[in-house]
């Protein structure tokens, strides 16, 4: 395996100055080389994709497609008749309800459960690393687990529910199409929260003791001292934790296609699962692919103002 | 806290598991609930079950080994040669982007926390074009090179910074001895890594085991139909036999418990590696 030395070292060329640079081209060359078929795939399987959707959003790209290998340029018209669309609306509106509630529920108890870790205690280890398997095991396996807990007759929630007694009704958590969403949120809030929890634990092992010590010096303890010590610093964590949420949330599809398949009556649908249902139900792929750009156009709004306004609060 | 006496603290302490313990038994429940059904006797319909395995049953199982067994070995394979692939490509460009000083590292950074961005169903939806039209549908390859696509941007970053702290005397050292590029890297920087090479590939494995998306998409045959996949469509019409389910669900959740109760050791090295860089 010496394809990449011998020229390094090998190539020896009489005029003094020419072989060095020769040699670290070639050096260099051998290093990028390292990378090449990394940079590759990558670019096979993100960069391609995301071109490929560009064009396909301005096609015909049907079933036919396949069979006939056109796909008709038709302009703006997959857009106008995905944002005409009275799904597109409400799939807007489920998106940005979906992630709201979720890392809204994911970060504070998360954080909450960070703060309880902090102390310690007999077997905190152990409880701890037992606190990340709701984020380990397969999306699709909470899906089928909470569908039968979530269910109206027999689930376990309602069978709960109705032993206590507050009330003897039996919610239809995935059928109505009042609940099903808030049902949706409160499930993936619960896979979350072993993902925000363990990156903010983290975060918060970071902070030294000297400083809540001091902090305690001046009278600042409890509530306090999280005000103005523990907050503070962990601000670039909750950063991290808050936009790779909000871009991982708004991608989710298949808790929801597990758990409701974004029914009932459209009620949990939302531009991943409405990007899916085009290309893969309907077999309109351009249609699909407009709707697929939109959500990223609303993954990269969120993140260019968040970083903004992030900027800003640290300069101001 | 620390101003406590050792006798308050050690009550405290107690105090503090006793909480704890009840905060995870609520956020396993559903785990309970899923090893519990799993036991309970099936075919009965979606009746209510009971609270408690009090006569466990292993029909379940049974039925979950016949329906799926096959989609359990698919997604075993598909996994473990998402593993070789990922660490394949990920490995090398991990050293250089670690220890090389390279014009495009930043570049490539940039590509991997853009790819963060990308939803599947975006990046399934092109795939399935080309697929159609490589014969890559319905086949293990396929899969397995689209599953890597969540491995191995992970697995550069995980190595990546394991290997910014292998000393650059190490390598020096390598190379004064006469070894070249390729030599150094695989029997200085490899040995080395082993540790966050462990951690990238169990992570790796995970991914792929849990893909849904990708198996939905790019499979239309049962074929290649993995154990998410045989998964889904159980709960995709009317349910009869909900033990049959959940044993599906706690054999598919396998991996993860193995990852969080053997491989923990390798868990906290790669989060160390990442800490310390």
């Amino acid at each position: 395996m010496n394809a990449l030395e011998t020229p390094v070292g090998g190539r020896t060329v009489p005029a003094p100055r020419p072989p060095l640079r020769t040699g670290r081209r070639v050096q260099h060359l051998g290093r990028a080389l390292f990378v090449a078929p990394a940079a590759l795939y990558m670019l096979a399987f993100y960069g391609y994709p995301l071109v490929k959707n560009l064009v396909m959003g301005f096609q015909e790209y049907t079933t036919r497609t396949f069979f006939t290998g056109e796909a008709p340029w038709v302009g703006l018209a997959n857009y106008e008749q995905v944002l005409g669309s009275p799904i597109f609306g409400k799939s807007l509106v489920n998106t940005f309800l979906f992630t709201a509630g979720s890392i809204l529920g994911q970060f504070s108890l998360g954080l909450a459960l960070a703060v309880f870790f902090r102390r310690t205690f007999p077997g905190a280890g152990v409880l701890r690393s037992l606190l990340l398997l709701p984020w380990l095991i397969p999306l699709i396996v909470s899906g089928a687990v909470w569908k039968w807990i979530l269910d109206q007759d027999n689930g376990a929630l309602n069978r709960m529910l109705r032993a206590t007694p507050l009330t003897d009704a039996r919610p239809g958590w995935l059928t109505s199409t009042t609940l099903a969403l808030a049902a949706v949120v409160m499930v993936n809030i619960w896979i979350g929260i072993p993902f925000n929890a363990t990156i903010l634990f983290g975060g918060l092992q970071d902070i030294p003791d000297e400083l809540y010590e001091a902090a305690a010096l001046d009278g600042a303890t409890g509530w306090r001292a999280f005000r103005y010590v523990t907050w503070p610093l962990l601000r670039p964590v909750v950063n991290v934790v808050l936009v790779l949420g909000v871009v991982y949330t708004l991608k989710v599809l298949d808790i929801i296609l597990g758990l409701t398949k974004g029914g009932p009556a459209n009620a949990t649908q939302t531009l991943a699962t409405q990007a899916y249902q085009l290309s893969f139900v309907e077999f309109d792929f351009g249609q699909g692919a407009a709707t697929g750009n939109l959500l990223i156009l609303v993954s990269l709004l969120f993140a260019v103002l968040y970083l903004r306004l992030s900027r800003q609060r640290a300069e101001g | 806290m620390t101003t406590a006496s050792s006798g308050r603290r050690g009550r405290r302490g107690w105090g503090s598991t006793a909480v704890a313990v009840l905060l995870v038994a609520v956020m396993l429940f559903p785990v309970y609930w899923m090893l519990n059904v799993s036991l309970q006797p099936g075919g009965g319909g979606a009746v209510a079950s009971p609270w408690l395995p009090l006569h466990p049953d292993v029909s379940g199982y049974a039925k979950a080994l016949r329906d799926q067994g096959s989609h359990l070995l698919t997604s075993l394979v598909v996994s473990l040669g998402s593993v070789v692939v990922s660490l394949v490509l990920a490995t090398p460009a991990a050293y250089a982007l670690a220890q090389f000083r390279l014009r495009f590292t930043d570049a490539f950074l940039l590509g991997i926390l853009v790819s963060q961005m990308v939803p599947g169903i975006v990046v399934a939806n092109a795939l399935y074009g080309v697929y159609s039209d490589l014969g890559l549908l319905n086949s293990l390859p396929g899969l397995v090179l689209a599953d890597s696509s969540a491995g191995i941007p992970f697995a550069v970053l995980v190595l990546r910074a394991f290997m910014a702290t292998v000393p650059g005397e190490v390598v020096e050292a390598a190379r004064v001895d006469g070894a070249g590029e390729l030599r150094t890297f695989w029997s200085v920087v490899v040995p080395m890594s082993r540790n966050a090479l462990v951690t990238a590939g169990l992570f790796t494995f995970l991914f792929t085991w849990s893909d849904f998306l990708f198996a939905l998409t790019l499979t239309t045959t049962d074929d290649v139909r993995p154990v998410t996949l045989g998964l889904y469509q159980y709960i995709g019409s009317y349910v009869q036999d909900w033990s049959a389910v959940m044993a599906t669900a706690v054999l598919a959740s396998l991996p993860a418990v193995v990852l969080l109760l053997v491989a923990q050791k390798y868990v906290a090295a790669g989060a160390t590696a990442g800490a310390l860089k």
